[in-house]
This record gives C-alpha cells, sequence and structure tokens, in this order.
C-alpha cells in the first residue's frame, strides 16, 4: 500500500514537473554533459579533458565533421536521404586545390576553384537524384568510388603538400592559425596587467595560463554572449507584446546556460592560443544554415518534402528542385571540409576523407534527426557532431585502443537512435 | 434470450493525460451483428484494441468476459486463439505477394522451417470462394482492387477460424456497391452463426446491417438501441445519441446567396490515365462554376471526380490533356506546374489529407502557411511573427480545437486536421476553391462546422466545387450539381430538381453496361 501511494507521487512529480517530457527533449545534450564529467572524472586523467589545448583540438580535428553534417542534414530532412559520396568529393576538391597550389597558383583562385567543383560535383549528383529520380543511395554510391578514383588520378597515388603560409593560416590548425591577440598591440599595457603578480587575475585565469591569456578571443567571446542575450531579450518581449505564449522561464534558462557555455569556451580558448581560424568557417556555416532551416522558405521546404512529398507538390512546391537543392549544397559543402581537411593536414593524401560522410551521418542521427526525413535541427545536430567528438578524444586521452574506439562510436550511434525511436513511440 | 458471447465490463484505459475509456460497459450477443457508433476519438477503436489485445491486460482496469470466460490477453495473438480477430479500418495486406501468403502471413501452414504451399494455396481458396471471390489465391494483392483487397482481410479473418469478427471502419475505401456486397456478406456470416461487432460512420449501413447498436461518446458508452422494431431505426435518433444533441438540421442554411458571373470554366477536357495512356480518367468534360456559387459534383467512386478536379489543378494527374480551361472567360494555358495553378487562384483541396494534404510531422502554423509562403515572407526569408499571426487567425476562424498552433498535425483528430487543411487553403487567397471529399471519415459535429465554412466562403464571393460521393451532402450544400459517370459528366441538375432517386436513376441510364 505504502509503496503503491510512493509510487503515485513519484509519477505526479514527474508529471508535474513534466520530467519526462525534460528527460525526452534533452536526452543527447543529458548524454553530453554525462560523458563529459565521465572523462573529466576519469582516474588518473582528471580534467584532462577539460584543458584548453584538448577543447581547442575538439573544435579544430572535428571542423569537417561540423561543416559535412550541416550539409547532410538537409538530405537527411528531405526524406532519410544520405550522400555517400562527400568522402571522396572531400579529397577530390583537396586534390585539385594542392596540386593547383604546388603549381604556384594563387591561393583564393584555388579556394574559388575548390568550392566550385564541389558545387559542380553536388549539382551533377543532385541531377540524377531530382531528375532521373536515381536513388540516392545508389548515386551517391557510384560518386563515392568515382571521385575517389579521381582523387587517385590527379594526384597519381602520391601525397601532395602545401607549402601556401596564407592558405594554412586562414583553414590550418597550426600555431599562426589563429585570430592574433590584436588587443595586446592595441593597447600595450595590458602586459603589465596580466601578469603572475596580479592576485585577482591569477585566481580568475589560472596562474599558468595568465601570462599568455588571449585578451581578443576572450573579449570575442563575452561580446557574443552580451548580443546573444539582448537578441534573446528582445524576442522573449516580442513574443510577450503577441502574446505568444511560450516558458519564459525555460527561455531564460536556455539564455542564461548558452552564454555562460559561450564564455567558458572563449576562457578556455583564450588560455591555448585564442581563436581558432577554422572556427569562423564552422561558425559561419552553422549560423547561415541554422538560419535557412528555420527561416527561410527553402528551408521549410526541405522539412516539408521531407515530412510529406505529395502534400509539398500539391501545393505548389516544386520538389524535385528540392532534392536538388539539397545534394548541390552538400557538394559545395564537401568542398569546404575539403578545403579544411588540407588545411589542416598540409597536404592532402590519397585516403583521406575515408569514412567521413559516416561521421556526418552519425552527427545528424544523434542529433536527432529522422530517418524518415521532416525532422530534425542544426542545434541538434551540433550537440551530436560534439558528441562525437568528446567520446573520440575522450578515449583516446584515457587510452581506449584504436579498434574499440570504433566499437564505441558504433554503440553510442546504436544507443542514441534507440533513444529517440523510444521518446517518439512513448508519446503516441 | 440468446447466449451472452462477450461481455466487457467497466473498461477505463488511461493514457498519460488522458481517460480515452471511462467504465465503458459492451455486450454482445452470440450470433448478432453488433454496431459501435460514435465521433471520432469518442474511443471505439481503443475499446477494440483492447478487446484483442493490442493493449494487453493490465494496461487498463476492466474485466472482458468472452465465453463465459474472464480473458487476459497478453497480445493479439492470445485473443485470435479464441478465435477474437479484428480487422483495421487500414487494409494489412503486402501489395507484392500473393492472396494466399497474405492470408497466411503470420500463421504460416505447416511447418515453420518448411512451410506447406499447397496447403496455403488449397485452404486459401477454399476460403475466398467463402467471401464470394473468385480470384485465385496465387495471384498478388497489387492486382486486385481495394474492394476485392477488404474480402481478402475477410478470409484471411476466416481463417483464423473468427467466432467474433470485428470490422473497423470496412467500406471507408469502397465504393458503393463493394460496400453493399460486404454488408450483406455480413448478413450471410450472421445465418451461419458468426458474431460481429462493425465500426462505421454510415449511418445507413448500420440500420441495414446491425441487430444491436452502442453509441460510444466521450470515452463512455452512452446507449444501446435495439434494431428490431418494426421501423429500422432512423438515423437522426442514432446521431442524437452520437453528439448527445439534436441536430435538426445537418446542413446549415446558406444565406444571401449571390451568384455572378461565370468564374471558371472547362470546355472538352480530356484527361487520359498517367500509366495507361490509352484510358480516359476524364472524358471530354465540360463544366463551369459561377462566383458565389456551390458546385457539386457526385459521382460514384471511380467516376473520374478526382482526376477531373486535380487535373483541373495544374495538370497535378493525368497525362495527354486536351481541352480549354477558362477564367473569367479567357483562355488560360497551364503549364504543368501546381504552383501556376496556384497563382491563377485555383485551390485543390483533396480527400486524402494525410497522404496528399498535410505535413503531419509539422506543426499548425507550418501546414497553414506551406501553400502560399510569399505572403508571409520578405524575398524568402519568412516572417515568424506574421506566420504565427496568421495561424492563429486561421485557428479562431475555423474552430480548429488545439492547445496551441505549434501543436503537431499529427496529434489533432481528423476533423480538426481537416479544418487545418482548409485553413492552408484558405490563406491562400484562391478564388476557384475545388474541394474534393472535404468531410470524408469525419464526425457529424465536425462535419457541420466544415459546412458552415463552405457557406461562408461562397457568401465571400468564392467559387466552391464540392466533390463528394455521399449524396445528401451534395443535395444538402449544393446549388447546381454534376453527376458523372464513368469518366463524364452525364446529368446537370438544378438543387431544387435534384433528388437522391433522379441522381440515382440518371448515373443508372447512362451506364455503359456493367
Amino acid at each position: 500500500m505504502g509503496s503503491s501511494a510512493g509510487k503515485q507521487s513519484f509519477s505526479d512529480l514527474m508529471q508535474k514537473y513534466k520530467i519526462g517530457e525534460f528527460l525526452r527533449k534533452y536526452t543527447m545534450i543529458i548524454a553530453l554533459v554525462v560523458v563529459t564529467i565521465v572523462f573529466a572524472t576519469w582516474k588518473g586523467k582528471e580534467g584532462m579533458i577539460l584543458l584548453p589545448s584538448n577543447i581547442t583540438g575538439l573544435i579544430a580535428e572535428n571542423a569537417y565533421v561540423f561543416v559535412l553534417a550541416t550539409g547532410m542534414l538537409m538530405c537527411i530532412l528531405t526524406g532519410g536521404n544520405i550522400d555517400l559520396s562527400v568522402g571522396s568529393v572531400v579529397c577530390f576538391t583537396a586534390a585539385v586545390g594542392c596540386v593547383m597550389m604546388a603549381s604556384g597558383i594563387n591561393m583564393w583562385l584555388t579556394v574559388l576553384v575548390m568550392l566550385l567543383i564541389g558545387l559542380a560535383i553536388g549539382v551533377f549528383q543532385g541531377f540524377w537524384i531530382a531528375k532521373l529520380r536515381v536513388p540516392a543511395f545508389i548515386a551517391t554510391l557510384a560518386g563515392m568510388y568515382a571521385f575517389r578514383g579521381f582523387s587517385n588520378v590527379v594526384l597519381n597515388g602520391y601525397r601532395v603538400d602545401i607549402t601556401n603560409q596564407s592558405f594554412l593560416q586562414l583553414f590550418g590548425n597550426g600555431k599562426t592559425s589563429y585570430i592574433p591577440d590584436v588587443m595586446r598591440s592595441v593597447f600595450p599595457n595590458l602586459e603589465g596587467i596580466f601578469t603572475k603578480e596580479n592576485a585577482f587575475l591569477v585566481k580568475l585565469i589560472g596562474e599558468n595560463f595568465v601570462e599568455k591569456f588571449n585578451v581578443t578571443c576572450m573579449s570575442i567571446g563575452i561580446a557574443a554572449a552580451i548580443v546573444f542575450i539582448l537578441v534573446k531579450i528582445r524576442k522573449i518581449l516580442i513574443q510577450k507584446k503577441l502574446g505568444i505564449s511560450q516558458s519564459i522561464p525555460g527561455q531564460i534558462i536556455t539564455m542564461v546556460l548558452v552564454s555562460a557555455l559561450t564564455l567558458w569556451i572563449a576562457y578556455k580558448l583564450s588560455c591555448y592560443r585564442g581563436f581558432p581560424m577554422v572556427l569562423i568557417w564552422i561558425i559561419l556555416v552553422l549560423g547561415l544554415y541554422a538560419y535557412i532551416t528555420t527561416k527561410t522558405a527553402i528551408g521549410r521546404h526541405l522539412y516539408a518534402v521531407g515530412g510529406n512529398e505529395k502534400a509539398t507538390a500539391l501545393s505548389g512546391v516544386k520538389t524535385r528542385n528540392v532534392y536538388w537543392f539539397a545534394y548541390a549544397n552538400i557538394g559545395l559543402l564537401a568542398g569546404l571540409a575539403g578545403i579544411l581537411t588540407a588545411g589542416r593536414a598540409k597536404g592532402i593524401d590519397p585516403v583521406y576523407g575515408e569514412g567521413y560522410e559516416m561521421d556526418a551521418i552519425a552527427s545528424c542521427f544523434i542529433g536527432g534527426a529522422s530517418a524518415y526525413g521532416g525532422t530534425g535541427k542544426v542545434s541538434g545536430m551540433i550537440i551530436g557532431a560534439t558528441l562525437m567528438g568528446v567520446i573520440n578524444k575522450g578515449m583516446i586521452i584515457v587510452g581506449v585502443d584504436a579498434n574499440y574506439q570504433k566499437v564505441v562510436k558504433g554503440i553510442v550511434l546504436l544507443i542514441a537512435v534507440m533513444f529517440d525511436v523510444l521518446s517518439k513511440r512513448q508519446k503516441r | 434470450m440468446a447466449k451472452i458471447l462477450l461481455e466487457m465490463k467497466n473498461i477505463t484505459k488511461t493514457f498519460p493525460g488522458v481517460k480515452a475509456l471511462d467504465n465503458v460497459n459492451l455486450q454482445v450477443e452470440e450470433g448478432e451483428i453488433h454496431a459501435l457508433v460514435g465521433e471520432n476519438g469518442a474511443g471505439k477503436s481503443t475499446l477494440m484494441n483492447v478487446l484483442s489485445g493490442i493493449y494487453p491486460y493490465g494496461t487498463y482496469e476492466g474485466d472482458i468476459i468472452y465465453n463465459g470466460q474472464v480473458c487476459k490477453f497478453s497480445n493479439i495473438k492470445d485473443s485470435e486463439k479464441l478465435g477474437i480477430v479484428i480487422i483495421h479500418q487500414e487494409l494489412a495486406l503486402v501489395p507484392e505477394m500473393t492472396i494466399g501468403e497474405n492470408m497466411y502471413l503470420g500463421n504460416e501452414c505447416g511447418h515453420k522451417f518448411a512451410i506447406d504451399w499447397n496447403k496455403t494455396y488449397s485452404e486459401a481458396d477454399k476460403y475466398l470462394k467463402m467471401v464470394g471471390l473468385e480470384e485465385s489465391s496465387k495471384i498478388q494483392v497489387k492486382t486486385i482492387g481495394t474492394g476485392k483487397q477488404q474480402l481478402v482481410e475477410i478470409a484471411k479473418a476466416l481463417a483464423k477460424n473468427a467466432k467474433l469478427l470485428i470490422l473497423d471502419e470496412p467500406t471507408s475505401s469502397l465504393n458503393e456497391e463493394d460496400s453493399r456486397a460486404l454488408l450483406d456478406l455480413m448478413l450471410s456470416f450472421k445465418k451461419q452463426g458468426m458474431t460481429m461487432i462493425i465500426i462505421t460512420h454510415k449511418l445507413n449501413e448500420v440500420s441495414y446491417v446491425a441487430d444491436k447498436i452502442t453509441v460510444v461518446r466521450d470515452g463512455s458508452t452512452i446507449e444501446t438501441i435495439d434494431n428490431h422494431g418494426k421501423e429500422p431505426v432512423s438515423e437522426d435518433r442514432i446521431i442524437r445519441g452520437m453528439v448527445g444533441r439534436e441536430l435538426t438540421n445537418r446542413f446549415p442554411k446558406r444565406e444571401n446567396i449571390k451568384i455572378g458571373d461565370i468564374k471558371m470554366e472547362v470546355d472538352h477536357w480530356t484527361v487520359h490515365h498517367p500509366l495507361y495512356p490509352e484510358r480516359k480518367v476524364v472524358d471530354d468534360v465540360s463544366m463551369y462554376v459561377r462566383q458565389g456559387e456551390v458546385v457539386g459534383i457526385y459521382g460514384l467512386m471511380g467516376a473520374g471526380r478526382t482526376e477531373l478536379a486535380m487535373s483541373i489543378f495544374g495538370q497535378s494527374y493525368g497525362v495527354n490533356f486536351s481541352g480549354e480551361l477558362k477564367l473569367d472567360g479567357k483562355h488560360v494555358k497551364l503549364r504543368k506546374s501546381e504552383a501556376d495553378a496556384i497563382r491563377h487562384k485555383i485551390a485543390y483541396v483533396t480527400e486524402d489529407r494525410k497522404g496528399n494534404g498535410l505535413v503531419l510531422s509539422q506543426s499548425i502554423k507550418v501546414n497553414t502557411s506551406l501553400a502560399n509562403l510569399g505572403a508571409i515572407s520578405n524575398r524568402s526569408v519568412i516572417d515568424g511573427d506574421k506566420e504565427y499571426a496568421v495561424a492563429e487567425e486561421y485557428r479562431e476562424k475555423l474552430k480548429i480545437k488545439t492547445p496551441s498552433v505549434e501543436q503537431l498535425v499529427g496529434n489533432l483528430s481528423g476533423g480538426n486536421q481537416q479544418k487545418v487543411l482548409l485553413a492552408k487553403w484558405m490563406f491562400a487567397e484562391p478564388d476557384v476553391l475545388l474541394l474534393d471529399e472535404p468531410t470524408r471519415g469525419i464526425d457529424v459535429g465536425a462535419k457541420y462546422e466544415i459546412y458552415c465554412i463552405i457557406n461562408d466562403l461562397a457568401a465571400a464571393g468564392k467559387c466552391v466545387v464540392l466533390i463528394s460521393s455521399e449524396l445528401p451532402e451534395v443535395l444538402g450544400m449544393s446549388d447546381r450539381i454534376y453527376i458523372m459517370n464513368e469518366a463524364r459528366i452525364v446529368g446537370e441538375m438544378k438543387a431544387e430538381e435534384a433528388t437522391q432517386e433522379n441522381i440515382m436513376a440518371v448515373i443508372l441510364k447512362s451506364g455503359r453496361g456493367v
């Protein structure tokens, strides 16, 4: 009797605070936090994953995943369609770019050509998929073979190195590939403030980091947080004016958490080398596509086609063009990912890019995109990609055997999708 | 008094947040046909799912007593073992497999690892004969029509040794002729001692076939009506139970009818089937609609009504078009494009709201704006606040019952989904609305509201083409009626002249021989 009463009140509590709903909605964020805590408290490796160099590394190493997963998400939205060719396209565009630069062609022209090649490949594959209605899986599987072959042809089977320093600075991952600390050069007396003698700053930043602390990077972070808060407050005020009922405390909590996270990341980056160049590209891509998916007509069409293609066609939308857009777009982004990959590796090998498509696909599905299309968000995909990145990094830090790392990744993907399926079933 | 075969006592079933069934009681006598009627969402299907073990014992309260024994089913197999077989509304057949394979799917003849195909097909043929099908069980299901597929479903149930057969809206996708055949088949089964429960929206079927009628409303059983009197139970009597009030008028009155000039006209419109181009699906049709007019198009299923409407709407169905489309008396060359049709202010509201109409995984808001995103966006950037305001406006105007326009359309009831579909097309601001079966599968109350919306549209000077296979609806709503049969228009009547009898007579006379 007592136990059943206890059970009753527990489920009441669940209902009252919408705990079930909360868990469902934020499963992957919770998973990300839990995984990070597990690695951060790993015996003998305490706190290692949170070291500034590792946070910076996490971003730099996963740049291509963020970019490709963004493109992949657009394809998946149209109905669970994937693009298997991106890994090969990354390698092909990088190969062309590296060969061009090796023969002394201007860097900006090279970058443009690489993006255009990516776009052209996307348009070409999109033509088969959208107009000739070849299943996306098959059309891009063909592309995966073909462009891997072309890469080998272009590279002649050998690695080609990049010596163009400004390319490496803009897209690479070396010591120079960070936004220089302009604040320190503009305000020379900052040198006198950021010293080990300044007890307040030592306490705030940490003894090891205070002297090299990148003031510019931190300022960018603070500015970003402030802008974010202002935009959010404006949005809440507008919603209030229009009488749109959305949980205001919830929005304020998100606002506080996101700006705190921004500040924290900025702090970590500042402690190492500052603001990585690749992060600019990542933020541009993620921001642009978050906007496209939520605020534009073509974004709306992606969701609608994935949700119900026939209904969308009868609403006057040219659904075939929506597919074409999705595949042309992922081609373009594969070109960008090719640039970033070549920059990070300072050159290109004929085997680079293998398995990239799977990383991108996994990020989308872990991030809550539906395998049937029609649902999925850029923010979810970011969480998915980050979770995969943290797991990768964490396993390297705690020394999991490289072969087992793949097993763990597979299990994570399976569990993530299982959660997704189960939570949807419960809702019915 | 006959033996009570099934008794469901005080069944209560709660889903998180809602009580779907509240102390439901149902008694079914052996050898009777028991009809279960009620509005959508009243709980009929939930009740049958409890009975068949889809919701296992323990997830509901109350008792199921079958043949004098309390049953505790943990899955469908348990209930089927006792001969309780349910045939769901959506056909559950695999189109690529043969009839025989389908009938014994999950119930295979012979050994699990060595299926006895000879026995499968000979048994299957036997049951097919019982339901009056001549087809061999070796042909693929996709090669026979929906009417016959429904019969295959019944044969499948028989093959499971059904003693209590539950049919969930068995005629919802059948035409009148096939429906009648199915009902007669039920009556012949009854003579052989089979007990049946039928769930249906079509009240004429209920009074034709049922011995007893149980009315379910808001998760409770309201009453059980005996249909053995001298006169069959009237439809109004059943409706009264279903909606809990007297519906004196099933169709709202049209006020200040102002019929203007001819707005849209088609001349010698001919369309061919997309897969069999030699077949005409619309054959030399000429018709017109005037401003502020509601024009009914009545025809049996397969008469070409949907094909006509869709071909007018940007040639979204069919091939090899010929004929002329005029808007405001001027010839219009519409390309094969839905967007073009919308630009010319034509809207087609589909009969298949789930399949062709709505994006179920998206919100009311997103669905409302889908056909006219341009109106709420600036250089293809959507103004979210404007979109919200528009969705709110239509929610109020059409009385869509929902906590918020952010609600996913898939979570709404059929009637509310239909309203969202109407909202979507009203927001596209058309002059001509082609409404294809706008009240299919929705309950009486919601139907009335849809009729009111149609009247408002006509009063606002829009042209409404109302396509329906429900004759009373066409008669009650239209100013003028076209009658379609076998791809042609075979008659035109003013509303005052039209009666059920003379419309049916036109159709029967026009038939090129069946």
